[in-house]
Order: structure tokens, then C-alpha cells, then sequence
């Protein structure tokens, strides 16, 4: 085994590109994202990772803008993510200078993905350490929400995690995503941050939650925005608690 | 042939640019739209060879929209007009120029004020008040000379405009009946009545 997993233009005997797995571990090191699709909206909300003392908080951008009604977030090396993002914006400029029309998201993620591809496929290069969420709105006002790997593939979600601990906040969205859960705008966001708060530090600072509507205005939460939902979640996750509690203790009896 | 008109007041730009899309001696078009939104509060009236018009407008208009994507806040009017003089001037002395003359209008939201740039095909550009391109341009910056006041409300500007194409249509050879008018001020761009010879007889 430790002969093919070098290069990257090796297949391992048993049918592995090893160079891509490990980018998918590099992947699975980066802070938790994550994605939900609702009715009439679409919520992205990242981990924010704790900056050092003396560093400027506010440069350290997880969430980026595409174009107009495309956003995306990601986890994984973020330089890597720097490049990437670099020429999926030229591509959606350029889309509407040939076409006259603004890319669809499946356009942008299928173009974001065969980047990706080429640099699984060439010598010299090593693959992309980052899996995307692009989100965001067609233009006949459809949402939807995309996830890329380092691999080149893209599936379309209505919910999904990517980075570190992506399987249990996945776990949740499974059990949790319903087509009612998501009608509105507040209960998408609620879905997306009670998610995230599976695995993250609890607190507003720790969160950073972006969300785009229909008429593709982009609105990045407030922290005390995002602390008032998470003292909602809070409450409800005691309350449950509590009744949890009181069921036992009355079957115990 | 074709008459680009622009004037910038003490809180507002009006420009105006004729809709004839002619060639030789067939009308093509009455009601083209010359103007080129290139950022919310930013327009783009172009005239000159056509194909090369509509190619370099779109182009800049994409340009300045990448660089709203890539860094989060738009060009301001002068940091626009002075890439968009640069695309001209580099492309002059190679195989491809763009034979473009243009009005950029704006509004400066940090400054507060709007403003005017007018560029020509060989990526000559100057800031000012008022300016108009073409061979009406002969005709109404004189009467601009003389009428134009900067402290004008929008309903004086347009009658300023009126009389500058009633001015035009009198005395260039060519017809051209129909000016599109647009306005940029702080709340973005709108448009005002396309000044065409119902207007003209009703302002008389």
C-alpha cells in the first residue's frame, strides 16, 4: 500500500487514489459547515473557530459570495478554497457575459467540480483539500444546495454537513429535516443552527450563519441574532429534558 | 449620427442618448437602449461603431461586477471610469481598439455627489459638469453654456434636456426622434419619460 499512495496519478491495486482519500481526511479536519435547503430560503452556518488573542476577528471569512445569488462555504484548507473560489467567481461573470443569463447552481457547482477532477487527474498537482456547500437560488426562484468533494463529485442535498464531525450533524438533520420543519425562514435557521450546535461550543461568537432569499438578498446574521436562537434551542433541549426526566422517573414508579 | 447628452447637478446626473439604431440609410430600430447599468448606482451610455458598443459595455459591466464579487464592495464612479478609460487606452494600440465614445454617470456614496466622465475612442477622458458626444453635440453644448444652472431641480434638468433635443432635431440633418433619459441619484437609477415628439409638442 505504501507505494500508491504518492502519487496521485496511481491507482492502488485495489482500485483507490489514495492522494484523494487523504484530501477527504484533510477535509474532515476543517471546522463543521453546514447546509439546509428550505421552502423559500437557504442557510448556510459555519463553526467559527476560535482566533488567537491579538488576531482581527473579522478577516477570517468562511462564507463567500459567488455572485449575486450564489454563496458558498466550505471546509478544508482554506487556501485551497482561496483558489477555488477565485475562479468560480470569474466563471459566473463570464457565464453572464456569453450567455446574457446568471449561472444556475448546478452550472457553477458542476464547473467548481471539474475543477476539482482535473487536479485528481494530472501530474504534479495534488487535489483540492476541500468539500463546498454552494447554495443559493435558480433563476426561476427554485433553492438549492450543492456539496463537492475533493474527489470532483457533486450531489445536490436538502440538507447536508461537511468538516469535522459533518457525521453526527448529519445524523441529526436525518432525523430531524422534515418538509415542515423548513416552510419558514425562522425554522430553517433554527434547523441549521440547533444542527450545528451538536457539535459546537455553544454561544453566538462560535457561530457564523448567512442567509439568502428568493430575490437573492444576502443577509449574514447578527451574533445577538444568532444568540437569541440559540437560547431558544437551549430552552427546548431542557424542556425536553425535563420531560425525559419526569417520564422515567413516573415509569419508574 | 448618434447623440449622447449628459449633465451633472448639485444631487443628481441626467443623461440622455438617442434610441436610433440606423445603418446607411435604413432605420433599424426607434427604441434601442443605449445605456449600460454596470453597478447599482453607475450607468454606461455608449455610441460608436456598432457590435463594438454593446461588447465593450457588456465586458465592463462584468468587470466591475467581478470586483464587487471578489471584494465586497463596489467601484466607486472615479475608480470605474478610470479602469474603464485604462481597458480603452490598452486596447487602442493593439490590433483590436474599441471605437467607443462614452458618458459615465454616477453616484459617489462616500462623497456623497454624483458624477460625469466623458471618454472618447481614443481613451481621452475628462470629469465635467456637462458633456455631449456626436454632431448634436455641437448644437446642445452651447445652449448648455448658456442655460445650465447646477443647483436645477429634476423637472428643470429635463427641460433643459428638452430643449437640447428640440435643438438637435431642428438643426442635424439626420432624425432622430426618440432620447431615452435617465437620472442617477442617491436612491440608484430610474428613468424618466423618453423625451419623443408627443413630449416635445406637449413641453412647447
Amino acid at each position: 500500500m505504501s507505494g500508491y499512495d504518492r502519487a496521485i496519478t496511481m491507482f492502488s491495486p485495489d482500485g483507490h487514489l489514495f492522494q484523494v482519500e487523504y484530501a477527504q481526511e484533510a477535509v474532515k479536519k476543517g471546522s463543521t459547515a453546514v447546509g439546509v435547503r428550505g421552502n423559500n430560503v437557504v442557510v448556510l452556518g459555519v463553526e467559527k473557530k476560535a482566533v488567537a488573542k491579538l488576531q482581527e476577528d473579522r478577516t477570517v471569512r468562511k462564507i463567500c459570495q459567488l455572485d449575486d445569488h450564489v454563496l458558498m462555504a466550505f471546509a478544508g484548507l482554506t487556501a485551497d478554497a482561496r483558489v477555488l473560489i477565485k475562479q468560480a467567481r470569474v466563471e459566473c461573470q463570464s457565464h453572464k457575459l456569453t450567455v446574457e443569463d446568471p449561472v444556475t447552481l448546478e452550472y457553477i457547482t458542476r464547473y467548481v467540480a471539474s475543477l476539482k477532477q482535473r487536479y485528481t487527474q494530472s501530474n504534479g498537482r495534488r487535489p483540492f483539500g476541500i468539500s463546498c456547500l454552494i447554495t443559493g437560488f435558480d433563476n426561476d426562484k427554485t433553492p438549492r444546495l450543492y456539496q463537492t468533494d475533493p474527489s470532483g463529485t457533486y450531489h445536490e442535498w436538502k440538507a447536508n454537513a461537511i468538516g469535522r464531525n459533518a457525521k453526527t450533524v448529519r445524523e441529526f438533520l436525518e432525523k430531524n429535516y422534515t418538509p415542515e420543519n423548513v416552510a419558514t425562514e425562522e425554522q430553517t435557521v433554527k434547523l441549521a443552527i440547533k444542527a450545528l450546535l451538536e457539535v459546537v461550543q455553544s454561544g453566538g461568537k462560535n457561530l457564523e450563519v448567512a442567509i439568502m432569499r428568493e430575490d437573492s438578498k444576502l443577509s449574514m446574521l447578527e451574533v445577538s441574532e444568532i444568540e437569541k436562537v440559540v437560547a431558544v434551542v437551549e430552552k427546548e433541549k431542557e424542556e425536553e429534558a425535563a420531560t425525559k426526566k419526569k417520564e422515567s422517573k413516573s415509569e419508574s414508579k | 449620427m448618434e447623440c449622447l447628452i449628459g449633465m451633472q447637478f448639485d444631487d443628481f446626473v441626467m443623461v440622455a442618448a438617442d434610441q436610433t439604431n440606423a445603418r446607411s440609410i435604413m432605420v433599424m430600430k426607434s427604441d434601442q437602449d443605449k445605456f449600460c447599468q454596470l453597478s447599482d448606482k453607475l450607468v454606461m451610455a455608449v455610441s460608436g461603431e456598432s457590435g463594438d458598443t454593446t461588447q465593450f459595455a457588456e465586458f465592463i459591466a462584468r468587470n466591475i461586477q467581478l470586483y464587487k464579487m471578489r471584494n465586497g464592495y463596489e467601484l466607486s464612479p472615479t475608480a470605474a471610469a478610470n479602469y474603464t478609460r485604462r481597458q480603452l487606452a490598452d486596447y487602442l494600440r493593439s490590433r483590436t481598439p474599441y471605437q467607443v465614445n462614452l458618458l459615465l454617470a454616477g453616484f459617489d456614496e462616500e462623497s456623497g455627489k454624483p458624477e460625469l466622465y466623458m471618454m472618447d475612442y481614443l481613451a481621452s477622458m475628462i470629469k465635467t459638469k456637462y458633456a455631449a458626444h456626436g454632431y448634436g453635440g455641437f448644437f446642445t453644448t452651447a445652449l448648455m453654456d448658456c442655460h445650465y444652472r447646477s443647483n436645477m431641480t429634476r423637472q428643470q434638468a429635463y427641460n433643459l434636456m428638452i430643449e437640447c433635443v428640440k435643438e438637435v432635431q431642428k438643426r442635424l440633418v439626420i432624425n432622430l426622434p426618440n432620447f431615452a433619459v435617465l437620472v442617477i441619484d442617491k436612491e440608484g437609477v430610474s428613468r424618466m419619460d423618453t423625451i419623443n415628439p408627443t413630449v416635445i409638442a406637449n413641453a412647447a
